[in-house]
């Protein structure tokens, strides 16, 4: 990985010197040259350079945690809102329960938020998700807020060291989902002061040291200190 | 256009009612995502113009009959506010306003990667708020900065600009007046990395010289215009990444 003190933002339309790669997400190739295609700066994988895009709508990929909302059912499918481009089409095999034909609304309703796994996205976009797997669920209690999904990977921190920090001061349940839902629960003092640190990061996203400012921030409005417990 | 006057366009000194020469521009400021609950938008003013962009989407299509099961639609709609102009502009889409937002989607199609998304649209708003000539390159112009806020994947961004002639002269971007009492008008858009146009009129009579000149100054101005864009977007979001290697592949 190349660390570079400050990445280029990179313009639609820009290219992309870099030789040996294949062109990833956020790229186009012609005439031999790679150009970007979305706002956003270069990252590389496993030979494929690609545009981490800093703005623009949830793009589903397989494989991805996301929360939803279910917009509409019918006897055999759930149609859920994922905050990407297309609605996500809900199987009842993929669901953890039997479930008789014309039977699914006692299961899941319209409105009811949803924890799922994207198990495919095809050439026409269109998204299968599931409901089967450890750890997927309806959410039942609890809030919903929403961000960027560019900066999902902010609110989770390096490996996860952020979303464990928001856990431990605030007391909560927290999950986040690819798709920039975050789901908080808990004690209502516990969500407020997890809403406002989320908000606080959104905001403040590019700010140096935004890890320690929150983590002053919990301590302030918790009242805990787990640094000096250690 | 082309009203018989008596009015000097081009003083003495061959300078323009408002001071430029020939090949000049007037002041253009951009700025991006400038609003909250659109996906991408851009501010920008050129003159007197002033005029708001936002953009929605992709996002699903209704109707659904008008879905293209290939590609995603771009829907752009050029409105002009009822205090745009001198005289209240009566409210709603006219004659001219379809026909502008008609040339918009169009021009917008060609830069966006349309078949990345079958079945949905891509909604661009236009409102020119304040309206002195040229305000179709503008709301172009605006448009792509929007659409590239957004995070749309997309070929490059547009530029666009006018040339025209008045008094016997190609000259670029017409102000107000030169509009009106003007002989000629030419609003052209490329796509600067390409120089592919994906707009272009022309109101009143030009010779083939003459064009050649319009053309020539149009695109030169298309360049200056399209840095002018570029900026705006990075102001915007390049201070976003200090700071960035920090959350580099985190899951």
């Amino acid at each position: 990985m190349n660390k570079e003190k400050k990445r280029e933002l990179l313009l639609p339309g820009d290219i992309i010197e870099e030789e040996d790669c294949r062109p990833g997400r956020g790229t186009y190739k012609k005439e031999r040259n790679i150009y970007a295609s979305k706002l956003g700066v270069k990252t590389f994988r496993s030979g494929y350079v690609n545009i981490a895009a800093q703005r623009g709508r949830y793009d589903p990929n397989r494989g991805d945690k996301v929360i939803g909302t279910v917009t509409d059912l019918n006897p055999s499918i759930w149609m859920v809102d994922i905050n990407a481009a297309f609605s996500a089409i809900l199987h009842v095999n993929d669901v953890p329960w039997r479930v008789e034909f014309g039977d699914t609304i006692s299961y899941i309703d319209v409105g009811d938020a949803i924890l799922v796994k994207i198990s495919n996205v095809d050439e026409l976009k269109k998204v299968q998700i599931r409901m089967d797997e450890e750890g997927l669920r309806k959410l039942n209690s609890g809030q919903i807020i929403e961000i960027a999904p560019s900066q999902v990977p902010r609110v989770i921190g390096r490996k996860g060291s952020m979303i464990t920090m928001l856990k431990n001061y605030t007391g909560c349940r927290i999950f986040v989902g690819q798709n920039g839902r975050i789901w908080i629960d808990g004690d209502l003092e516990g969500q407020y002061i997890a809403v406002k640190a989320v908000q606080m990061i959104e905001e403040k996203a590019q700010a140096v040291g935004l890890t320690d400012a929150v983590k002053e921030f919990l301590k302030n409005e918790t009242g805990k200190d787990f640094d000096q417990e250690e | 256009m082309g009203m018989d006057s008596d009015i000097k366009l081009i003083d003495e000194n061959g300078l323009r009612l408002d001071g430029r020469k020939f090949d000049e521009l007037r002041e253009i400021k951009i700025e991006a995502g400038v609003l909250q609950r659109a996906d991408g938008s851009a501010y920008l003013t050129w003159g007197e113009n002033k005029v708001m962009a936002a953009v929605y989407g992709p996002r699903e299509l209704h109707p659904r009959h008008a879905q293209n099961p290939s590609k995603a639609v771009v829907q752009a709609r050029y409105n002009m506010a009822a205090f745009s102009v001198s005289d209240r502009k009566r409210p709603g889409p006219d004659r001219r306003s379809v026909e502008i937002s008609k040339l918009i989607s169009e021009a917008l199609e060609e830069i966006v990667f349309v078949e990345q998304f079958p079945r949905a649209a891509v909604d661009v708003f236009i409102e020119v708020l304040e309206a002195s000539a040229g305000t179709r390159c503008a709301a172009l112009t605006a448009a792509s900065v929007a659409l590239a806020d957004a995070g749309i994947p997309m070929s490059d961004m547009i530029a666009s600009c006018a040339a025209g002639k008045i008094d016997g002269h190609v000259v670029l971007d017409l102000g107000q007046k030169e509009d009106n009492f003007g002989e000629a008008d030419v609003p052209l858009a490329i796509v600067p990395r390409t120089d592919k146009v994906t707009l272009l009129q022309m109101d009143g009579d030009l010779t083939t010289e003459e064009f050649d000149k319009a053309m020539e100054l149009a695109v030169g101005a298309c360049k200056e215009i399209y840095e002018i864009q570029r900026d705006a977007l990075k102001r915007r979001y390049s201070t976003s990444l200090e700071g960035y290697e920090d959350f580099e592949e985190d899951e």
